[in-house]
Order: structure tokens, then sequence, then C-alpha cells
């Protein structure tokens, strides 16, 4: 019944939640203590900022940071693109040869561990260079191309969620008036869709600027991501300036989702105004 | 447009079958040839590796196909691969442990998950997006990082130790790294977004008119939960598990980093012997064995998902 | 005079020639025929209602016309042009949708100007073709409002000015009043035709609403399982429908069996065992004699007296066993003592006078043209 919340699901929802975030408030916290060991506090010289520096000056982890976002945003981009036609094609076309294969390879990548799609990528990068020469060596940009070809998989779903849910008697109504279909999806479908593009980009981004397998398996010894930095460090144990990273990424992911969550809040608030002035007299 | 572009134009779209625009084609042909070329030929190659023979070479693998000097194409199949993975007793157990520790971590995911997505699911409007908010965030945030949170909680000089020392519930710091322990609790923490947002999804579909209808036909609420929320949202329960059984299965980082050198997963196998031991044939046939095993799920999610987009 | 048309055939055309000729169409899907070899010519500047049930194909045959699905055999015409191929961005032909379908992110001025930007039309021309539309469909000062803010009634006038703006040679409506509220749907029946009758464009109306179809159509076509069972003016087919389907898909009927007793050019005569007697018809019927047959009688048609009437035909006596008072009328159901109940609709003409209560004993009478004779 809509109103009356069980005990048990409200203790549920604060056990859950703190079990969600425990782990990544220890970690901010941590980032502040000033002893190497990182979980035993140092209390004299505690909480600091000496790791934030150091985390600065740090070039490799700098260049693999910078290679990790050059990457994740060819990686989003791409990603959108193909994703959009393909979630065009599943959702609006109904029937055609190989759909469900069609529908099978997007779905794949996105469930299938990544020891399997970073080994199957791999083995083909190195077929084609015995074949044809290219991609020559691996770095950047079969790292990209891996990328994208798991990352379309989450950006289709979004997207297609979203078309989903757009009349198609929007895009009929607009063919009926006189625009060609190509007109009709640039001009009408993809304003409409423009928030599940959006959301897919971020997606897309954050996937392939925290991937570790695939990228392992596919980059080569001049490309270091900023995952495959951290996971050699962190297979070490702990340290301190990767609980600084942690929080400075924690920190930009938290601004980055109050900022669309409050515009998304200003944005239903208005179009429920909106919706209010239909029923004004009319002038 | 001009006449000769007209005439280009018309012929190609007899071509596409007459009435059907060209665009259309287009659209479907050009993510279809890259997930065709970039992930379904990949897995043929390993599959052709897999019956190869390591060697060692840049690849290090001896070609499957070859060509003699009179033009025959030659086949040299290595069974000897998949008879070494399904011969020696650590792949197998490698393979049922991976089965058993995702299949129990699915389970856990669940248990604590429906709850929470029942609880997003009914919270009144502004709380709903705040709540999903934060379920989320820890999404967004890095998968690896989130890992490594558990490896400074959970040493032993971590805070948990210290929690369990000053209480006086243990008298030394508990082992908890390094254990199967430490495996299913990371891979509950990093799978449970993926199994609360489908079962949200699929709550937050419930007419509610329909408990309301039981409420007055005399049912109790926690008799209602069973024979009504729980079977209508069976595709969301189908869907959230399958999306967290089967990458789990394959998963490599929660066990390499959290796990001891006896969980063994089918994961961090693969990657030693890729890695590691260089045998890339092996590799490639504990992958196309894990595949095999896994792609029955699959295609069980397709049918899922496929009957969740017809409702 | 029972002129029940072949199926196929026009009767009682508006003035003007075939404009919309629809020749043997057919849509298949898979093994589902929606639309079955149906044929229809519709004069220019009628209004056409395909009046039917859900799953008639009454939409699958307007989506053809619009061009949204491909007819799998047969061709539509219009104004002598072969558009069967035509995509539907190229057809003279505009639709006002059931949902509406106002474009969410653009303006009611954006919304109706829409068309006239795919053809290329000059920014000025544009400007004051909207405007002048707007004003026609009383929404001027709405330019810049967006279609959420908008009610049902202004949405569906957006939704016409839309589609009109383009002068189109055809105009389709899918259920164009059933989104609105009984008062408004009145109000904007007789705004539909008032406009319709200014512009002189051709409407085809596709409804389920047989109060709509009659009071919108200037001719109906009624559709069942793909296909059209009867064309003709709203009279035509309430007066004399061509079957039982018909007859008792508009309005309310009384239907009951009978063989023909006599069958002469000018009257027939049916045995009725339902209704325990037979019934006059003051006209000719084409069947073979002893054949069985229908008999339709509308129930305003009937009247009740507590006398029994004069007249020698068509009388019979029954009790009143259900009663129920409308306003302006009153319906009563009359059981005969062979058990049939028939339906009467008495209007309320008197304000004062004694009414009839149950289980009183009545005489029903009703005039030898009253009753059509139903062959299907």
């Amino acid at each position: 019944m809509p109103g009356r919340r069980s005990l048990f699901v409200l203790m549920a929802l604060a056990f859950g939640f703190a079990f969600l975030y425990l782990p990544i408030l220890a970690m901010i916290i941590y980032s502040f203590n000033a002893s190497r060991l990182v979980t035993v506090w140092d209390s004299a010289n505690s909480p600091t900022l000496a790791w934030y520096v150091e985390l600065f000056h740090n070039a490799p982890i700098m260049e693999s940071a910078r290679l990790s976002f050059r990457i994740a945003s060819v990686n989003a981009t791409g990603a959108v693109i193909l994703g959009t036609l393909a979630a065009f094609a599943l959702e609006r076309y109904r029937r055609f040869r190989g759909r469900a294969l069609f529908g099978l390879l997007t779905t794949a990548p996105m469930v299938l561990p990544e020891v399997i799609t970073g080994l199957s990528l791999l083995l083909l990068f190195v077929a084609l260079d015995q074949a044809v020469g290219w991609p020559g060596g691996r770095g950047a940009t079969t790292i990209t191309i891996a990328h994208i070809t798991f990352s379309m998989a989450y950006v289709i779903v979004v997207i297609q969620a979203r078309l989903a849910t757009v009349d198609r008697s929007l895009e009929e109504a607009a063919m009926d008036l006189g625009a060609r279909p190509w007109k009709v999806f640039f001009v009408i479908t993809l304003p409409l869709i423009m928030p599940a593009i959006a959301s897919g980009w971020v997606l897309a981004f954050i996937l392939s600027w925290d991937d570790l397998v695939i990228t392992s398996f596919v980059s080569g010894p001049s490309s270091t991501t900023l995952p495959q930095l951290v996971f050699s460090k962190v297979r070490l144990g702990v340290s301190p300036d990767i609980n600084a990273l942690a929080t400075i990424l924690v920190l930009i992911v938290t601004v980055c989702v109050l900022v669309a969550g409050s515009y998304m809040i200003r944005m239903e608030r208005r179009r429920a105004r909106d919706a209010q002035a239909a029923f004004d007299p009319a002038p | 447009m001009n006449a000769a572009a007209e005439r280009l134009y018309r012929g190609v779209r007899r071509l596409g079958g007459g009435r059907r625009p060209v665009g259309r084609w287009v659209v479907i042909a050009l993510p279809y040839l890259w997930l065709a070329v970039f992930f379904l030929v990949p897995f043929l190659i390993v599959l052709k590796i897999a019956f190869a023979n390591i060697q060692l070479s840049m690849p290090p693998v001896e070609p499957v196909l070859t060509w003699t000097a009179d033009k025959v194409l030659q086949l040299r199949f290595h069974f000897s691969n998949f008879a070494f993975v399904f011969g020696d007793e650590l792949y197998i157990a490698a393979f049922l442990n991976s089965l058993k520790v995702a299949g129990v971590s699915t389970i856990l995911a669940l248990l604590i998950g429906y709850p929470m997505a029942y609880g997003i699911a009914r919270a009144p409007g502004a709380w709903r997006n705040i709540l999903f908010l934060l379920v989320v965030l820890p999404f967004f945030t890095s998968f690896l990082l989130r890992v490594y949170a558990w490896l400074g909680l959970l040493g032993r000089n971590g805070p948990i130790n210290d929690v369990l020392l000053a209480l006086g519930l243990v008298h030394e710091p508990l082992q908890m790294l390094q254990t199967d322990f430490a495996v299913y609790l990371g891979m509950v923490y990093s799978y449970l977004p993926f199994m609360i947002l489908p079962l949200y999804s699929a709550i937050e579909k419930l007419d509610l008119t329909l408990l309301e209808a039981a409420a007055d036909l005399g049912c109790r609420p926690t008799k209602a939960f069973f024979t009504i929320t729980l079977p209508l949202t069976k595709e969301g329960i189908f869907a959230g598990c399958l999306l967290v059984f089967i990458p789990a299965v394959g998963e490599y980082v929660i066990p390499a980093l959290l796990g001891g050198p006896d969980t063994l997963m089918i994961g961090r196998v693969v990657w030693d012997e890729f890695f590691g031991n260089r045998d890339w044939p092996v590799a490639s046939a504990l992958a196309i064995v894990l595949l095999a095993i896994l792609s029955g799920f699959v295609l069980l999610l397709q049918r899922v998902q496929a009957r969740e987009g017809e409702a | 005079m029972n002129t029940a048309p072949a199926q196929g055939a026009v009767s009682g055309t508006t003035a003007g020639a075939p404009y919309v000729r629809i020749d043997r169409l057919t849509k298949r899907f898979g093994n589902f025929v929606a639309v079955r070899q149906v044929s229809l010519e519709i004069a220019r500047g009628e209004i056409f209602c395909l009046l039917g049930g859900s799953g008639c194909g009454k939409t699958t045959l307007l989506r053809m016309l619009a061009g949204f699905e491909t007819p799998t055999e047969g061709a539509i015409y219009i104004d002598g042009v072969d558009v069967t191929q035509v995509p539907p961005y190229e057809r003279p032909v505009n639709m006002m949708f059931q949902s509406y379908a106002l474009f969410p992110h653009m303006t009611v001025a954006q919304n109706v100007a829409f068309g006239l930007r795919q053809d290329g039309t000059p920014r000025a021309e544009i400007d004051s073709r909207v405007r002048e539309m707007l004003a026609l469909v009383q929404l001027d000062g709405y330019e810049k409002r967006k279609p959420h803010q908008l009610s049902g009634g202004q949405r569906q006038r957006v939704a016409l000015a839309r589609a009109l703006v383009k002068r189109p040679k055809l105009l389709l409506l899918d259920e164009p009043l059933g989104a609105l509220d009984k008062k408004l749907r009145e109000r904007t029946q007789f705004e539909l035709v008032n406009l319709q009758e200014k512009l002189g464009v051709t409407f085809v109306i596709v409804t389920h609403d047989q109060e709509e179809a009659m009071t919108l159509g200037t001719r109906i076509g009624v559709m069942r399982s793909g296909e059209i069972l009867q064309v003709g003016s709203p009279s035509d087919i309430y007066e004399f429908p061509n079957s039982r389907f018909v007859a008792d898909f508009i309005g309310s009927v009384n239907l009951t069996d009978g063989t023909l007793t006599e069958d002469e050019p000018d009257h027939v005569r049916i045995a009725c065992p339902q209704l325990g007697g037979t019934v006059y018809v003051d006209h000719g019927v084409s069947s073979p004699p002893d054949a069985k047959v229908s008999v339709a009688i509308r129930p305003e048609k009937i009247q009740l007296s507590r006398e029994r009437p004069e007249q020698p035909d068509n009388v019979l006596s029954g009790v009143i066993t259900g009663i129920a008072y409308l306003g302006d009328a009153t319906r009563y159901l009359v059981r005969l003592p062979t058990g049939f109940v028939l339906r009467v609709t008495a209007p309320n003409i008197f304000r004062h006078e004694e009414r009839l209560g149950h289980d009183e004993t009545v005489w029903l009478h009703w005039h030898p043209s009253a009753a059509v004779v139903v062959t299907r």
C-alpha cells in the first residue's frame, strides 16, 4: 500500500546505502592521512594535502590520465554515433534479415566477461597486423576501437529506452507534412532523444575511463592508461596517492551528478508549471 | 539534386528493394559491420587459435592454416589444448569455482538489492530521484578504485579490524584479505548497482492498484508481496540476476586484488595463461569453453529483454 | 425501398466526379488480412466516414491512404494520379492523428508552419498563412505556446491547423473526437463541419463512434473484418441497412427472423414467430418466395398506446418490463407473449401526460413503411 513503508525495507535501504558508501567514505578520509600506511592514522601530521600535491607532480599518473581522457572522449563520441544508429535500427525497423543476430551482437559485449572480449580483440588485431599490416602494433587506436565496441552496447540500451518513448506518430506526422525520413530524424527524433544521447555519452566516457581488463589486452608498451597504472600500483597494496586520486574522482563525479540532477529537477518544475498554464483562460 | 545524382539515387534505391529508402540500410549496416568485424570475427579467431599449437614466436602461435608448396590448403588442428583444459583438474576446478562464486554472489546481490530497489521505487517522488542518483553514483566512480577501497578496509591495519579489536570481539586482527570472503564481498559490492537498476525498473512498472485490490480482498501485505509483487517483477529479477551472473563468472579484477592463491576463478586463469605463461592457445581454449558455458545464459538474457521490450 | 448497394458501388454522391478512387485495395500482415478487396470512390469536397469497430481495418485503410502502409494489392488514385507507391512525404494528403502528434519541442506557430517549411515556401508567405489558419481555428494569440501548455481541445485545433495549412487535396482524420469530453465533442463536431465547408477540403474520417459518423459524414462506409459492408448517406444507412450487422451496428434496433409469406411487387408479408404475428411492409423485396429474412424495426418507429389501434397490420400487444427516462425521450422494454422483448423509444412530447408504468399492458403499432427487410 503506497505510503506505508515497512521497517524492513527502510532498514534494508539504510544498510544497503551504508554498504555502498562506507568504503568510498573511508577511502576519502584516508586520503588526508599523513601516514604512508594509509589505514593507520597518523594523528600528529594529519589531516594533510601532501598526497594531493604529490599526485599532481607525478608525471606518469598525469600522462596516463591525459591518455585515458583522450581515449574516453573519442570512444564516447564514436559509441554514441554508432549506438544511436543501432538503437534506431533495433527500435524502428522491426523486421530485417539478421535482426536476431544483430540484437545478440548489441547485447553480448555488455554482458560477457571482459577477459573474453579483451582476448578476442587482441587476437583480431594480431591477425589483422599479419594480414594487412594495420593497425601496426597496439596503442591508443586499438584501445579506442575496443572501447567503442563494448561501450556501444551500453549506449544502445540507454538510447533505445528513450527512443521507445518517442511517439511514432510524431515521426509519421512529420513525414505526412512533407519531411523526408532523414530530415525527420534530425529535426524531430534527435531533439527528443537528446537527453539520452547526452547521458549515453557520459556513460561511455566513464566506462572507457575506468576500463582495465580489455585495455590490458589491447594496449601496447607505449600506451598506459590510468586504470592500468593504478592497478599495477594497487597490486602491491594500499597507497596513499591512490586514495587522493580516488577522492578527486569521486568529487568530480559527485559534482557532475549534482549538476545534472539539479538541472533535471529544474526542468521538471518548469514543465509542471507550463502544463498548468494550459488551463488558463484563453487570452 | 542534378540529373546525374538523381539517376544515381534512384538506381541505388532500386537496389535497396524499391520503396524502402536507402538510408535504412546505411543505418543498419554501419553498426552491424562494426560489431561483426570487431566483435564477431574475433571470436572466430579465438576459436582458430584454440586449435593451434604454441610456439616460440611473436605471436606465440603456430599458424593453423597454411599453404603447402602445391597450393593446397592445409589445416593443422591441435585438439591438445582442449584435451589439456578438460583433463587438468585445475581448470575444471576453476570453472566450477567460478560458477559457484558467481552464483552465490548473484543470490546475495539479489537479497540485498531487491529490498533496496523496492524501497527506492516506493519512495515519494522527490526522494525517489535522490535515492536513485545515490545508487547510480557509485557506479559512475571507478570500479577499480571501489574494489581498492575494500583493500584498505579489510587490511590487518584497516578500520574494520580496529573496530573489532576495540570492541573486544577478536584478540588479533582477522585475515580478511586474500580470502573467499573478501571476494564475495567485493563481488556483491561491485555488482549491486547492476542488480538494482533492472529490479527498480520492474518494480516501478508495477500497478499499485493491484496491491490495493488485494488488500481490499483481505490479503495481508506480506502475502501480497509473495503472490503478486514478486511474480510480476519476475522479469526484472531474471534480468538483474543474469546481468550480475554472466560477467561475474569471468571476473578478473576482484579475485586478483581481493582473493588469495586458492580462490581460483577462470578470469584469473585466462589472464595468467595469457600474460604469465604466454600460452595463447590454451588461453583461447579456456575462453572458448567459458564462452560456451555462458552463451546459454546470454541467449536467455536476450529472450528476457525481448519479452520486456514487447510488454 | 431497400436499395442496398452492392459492396464497392457508389450510392448517392455529392457534387463532382470521383476524386479519390480506391481500387480493390488489400493489405495482408502475414496470414492476417486487415483490408480485403476494398473499392471505394470519394467525391471532391465530401466528408466520408469510415465506421467500424476495433480491428475492422478502418485505420489500416486510412494509413494506406496516407502512405504509411503499402497495399499488398490494389491501387489508390487521387485526382486521377496513381499514388499507391508514393511515400507519405510526397502525397498531397495530410493527416490529423488521433493523439494529435504535436511536436513537443516546437511552438504552436512552428508546428503549424512545419509542413510549409518542408515545401520551401518563402518566409513571409509562411507567416501569413500560419496566422490566417490559426485565426480560422480560433487560436490567434497562441503562437508562442508549446503543446504541453495547451488543453486537449486546443491541441486538437493546432493539429487541424497544421494539417490544413498546406491546403491538401485530402485530409485524413483518425478518431478526431475520441479524446474530447461530451460537451466539447458536440461543439467540435459543428466546428469541423463548418471548417470543411468553408475550405472545401475532402475529408476522410475514421471512427468507431456512430454518432460522430452520423453527425459529420456526408456519406458513411460501414466496415467489418476488412470489408466495406455498406456505403451511403447517414439516412440511407440508418433507414435502409443492407444486413443484420449494419442494422444492429447503427443505433439500436429490433431484429427478428421470419419467412416471406406474401411477396408482391408493392408489398410483402413476413411471418415472424418471435413476434407472434406477421409484419406488413409496404414495398417489394427482391427475394425468392418463402425465403428466410430478417425484419428490422427502429425503436422510435414503434408507437405505444393504451387502446388497440385501428390499423389491420403491424399491431402487437405486450407488457412493459423496463422504463428508462432520458429527459427528451423514454425508452421502454416491452415483453411480448412469445417472450421476445421489443425496444421502444417514445419522445416526451407532453409534459403532463399520464405515463405508462411497469407491468402495464400496452398496444404497439408501426407504420407499413417502418420495418426494413434485411436479407443478409
